[in-house]
């Protein structure tokens, strides 16, 4: 489905940025990538989806969809002109056409009452629905997700981790979701890759295999979560010692 | 409803009580009739005008000026500030000799486009172009360099042209400056409709300036300011409508209920 090898992007005199990542997703899979702030996960993202271009190594979307990949960015990025319904169908070249996929989009994100409702009128969880919606209306082969969920309150957040689980359950989406919180990463996702360093590499790998969807007092995540926790802290602590003196 | 009534009162207080004691000091005698006439003889003057048809053809001439400069100007502000604002090759060929004919008072230029074109309508249109142009110019640049990047990149995620991104994603974002840019442009506008009429005009709001000043009839020159002063306003809040009818989606004290 996506497949990454050898992929680097430098900045900062290869000081920053990530490098040699090797990756591939399965089609309907979730996959998680996970790290600590500045270890190149947004620059990743930017580079799968085309906003950015690797400086080596291969990307590669293979898949028979017109649209490449959607993105779902940390802000919702609604344009504040449009209404909720046609933000949804921002992506399309003639937008009065598709009213019907903007309602079965919005009734999926639980926004069908406010279709024509302005931007500046909705909370940050309605707003980044709307975002969802409009990722998903041009049916994208994968779902890029950048820490698309770190600027919510906690209630919303995890309500908005069910909708994505929802909505997964409905449409099979492929998705690739950044994130730096790991019970998010242990909730929602079928394998999780973690980034170290700067610039980031891949550190480990972890196969979910409980079924989605998970509880989230499941006593059996509790070890991946001291794993993971362990890499990150491992990783870091040469930075902290530095930063100490 | 009735508290907004009872703000215009407020507001009314003042103007009304001025042209009253004005009034009655012009029909006292306390002030010289040649020198400042009573409001009602310059209104008289006004419907006397009417009645003889020369005050169409007077503030007709003086708005297709106005248009015709406004249409002008903004056009080759938008044309030109697009390219600016959007193209950074553009920005460094036309934006330093911009700079350089902008800090020209505007009114510099009148002898010579009289010399180049003469006293006739050219030189009039000319010179009203010129000022509308750079606040119009200045605001959609800033207008399209402020468009938030990331709503650029979302466009971007879409595999968006140029053209569509100007359209979809530049053009709404930058309409607020723009439209205060030519809101400002037209008040530039219809400064510089004085000047160009002042200068030579037969016809013309500018040229009943003119006009009071050499018959010494100061309610001409009074009438004259009034009409300025209410077409002005008037053009003014059309835009003032437009742009508030357009920018209703912004989330800004204006908006806010
Ligand atoms: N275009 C760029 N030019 C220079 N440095 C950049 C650029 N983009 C990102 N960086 C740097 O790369 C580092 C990693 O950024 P980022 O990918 O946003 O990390 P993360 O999302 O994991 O927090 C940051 O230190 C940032 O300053
Ligand atoms: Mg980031």
């Amino acid at each position: 489905m996506l497949t990454v090898k050898k992929a680097s992007r430098l900045f900062k005199d290869g000081a920053a940025g990530f490098k040699n990542i090797t990756f591939t997703v399965q089609k309907g899979e979730i996959v998680g990538i996970l790290g600590t702030s500045g270890c190149g996960k947004s620059t990743l993202l930017r580079v799968l989806s085309g906003l950015d271009h690797a400086d080596s190594g291969t990307i590669h979307l293979n898949d028979g969809s017109p649209s490449g990949a959607g993105v779902i960015f940390q802000e919702p990025r609604l344009m504040p002109w449009l209404s909720v319904e046609d933000n949804v169908l921002f992506g399309f070249k003639n937008p009065s056409k598709y009213r019907k996929q903007a309602a079965h989009y919005l009734s999926l994100v639980g926004l069908s009452e406010f279709a024509g409702a302005l931007p500046r009128d909705l909370s940050g969880g309605m707003a980044q629905r709307t975002a969802i919606a409009r990722a998903l209306a041009s049916q994208p082969s994968v779902l890029l997700l950048d820490e698309p969920f770190s600027a919510l309150d906690a209630f919303t957040k995890m309500q908005l981790q069910d909708l994505l689980l929802d909505i997964w359950q409905e449409e099979k989406t492929t998705m690739v979701m950044v994130t730096h919180d790991i019970d998010e990463a242990l909730h929602v996702c079928d394998r999780v890759i973690v980034l170290s360093g700067q610039p980031g590499e891949i550190a480990a790998e972890f196969k979910i295999s409980q079924p989605k969807p998970r509880s989230r007092s499941d006593l059996s995540l509790a070890t991946y979560k001291e794993k993971i926790f362990s890499i990150l802290e491992y990783s870091n602590t040469g930075l902290q010692k530095y930063s100490v003196r | 409803m009735k508290s907004k009534l009872n703000l215009i009162g407020l507001g009314m207080i003042l103007p009304v009580l001025l042209i009253a004691i004005w009034e009655a000091a012009a029909r006292l005698g306390w002030i010289e009739s040649y020198l400042l006439p009573a409001p009602t003889v310059v209104i008289e003057s006004i419907i006397e005008m009417a009645q003889e048809g020369t005050l169409w053809a007077h503030v007709s001439i003086t708005l297709y000026r106005v248009g015709a400069g406004f249409l002008i100007g903004t056009a080759a502000a938008v044309f030109i500030g697009a390219a600016v604002g959007y193209f950074k090759k553009a920005e460094h060929l036309l934006d330093p000799i911009l700079q350089a004919f902008r800090s020209i008072p505007s009114l510099a230029w009148v002898p010579l486009f009289l010399l180049w074109m003469g006293i006739g309508e050219p030189s009039k249109v000319t010179l009203i172009a010129v000022g509308v142009f750079f606040p119009v110019y200045l605001n959609i640049v800033s207008g399209i360099q402020g468009v938030d990047r990331k709503l650029i990149e979302v466009g971007k995620v879409y595999h968006f042209n140029s053209l569509q991104l100007v359209r979809r994603i530049i053009l709404p974002a930058s309409l607020p400056s723009f439209l205060v840019g030519i809101r400002s442009g037209l008040g530039l506008g219809w400064m510089f409709v004085v000047a160009a009429e002042l200068l030579g005009a037969s016809e013309g709001l500018g040229y009943l300036l003119v006009l009071g000043q050499n018959t010494s009839s100061p309610e001409l020159i009074i009438a004259s300011i009034i009409l300025f002063a209410a077409l002005g306003k008037g053009t003014d809040a059309l835009l003032k409508s437009i742009e508030s009818r357009s920018l209703k989606w912004q989330d800004n004290l204006q908006n806010a209920q």
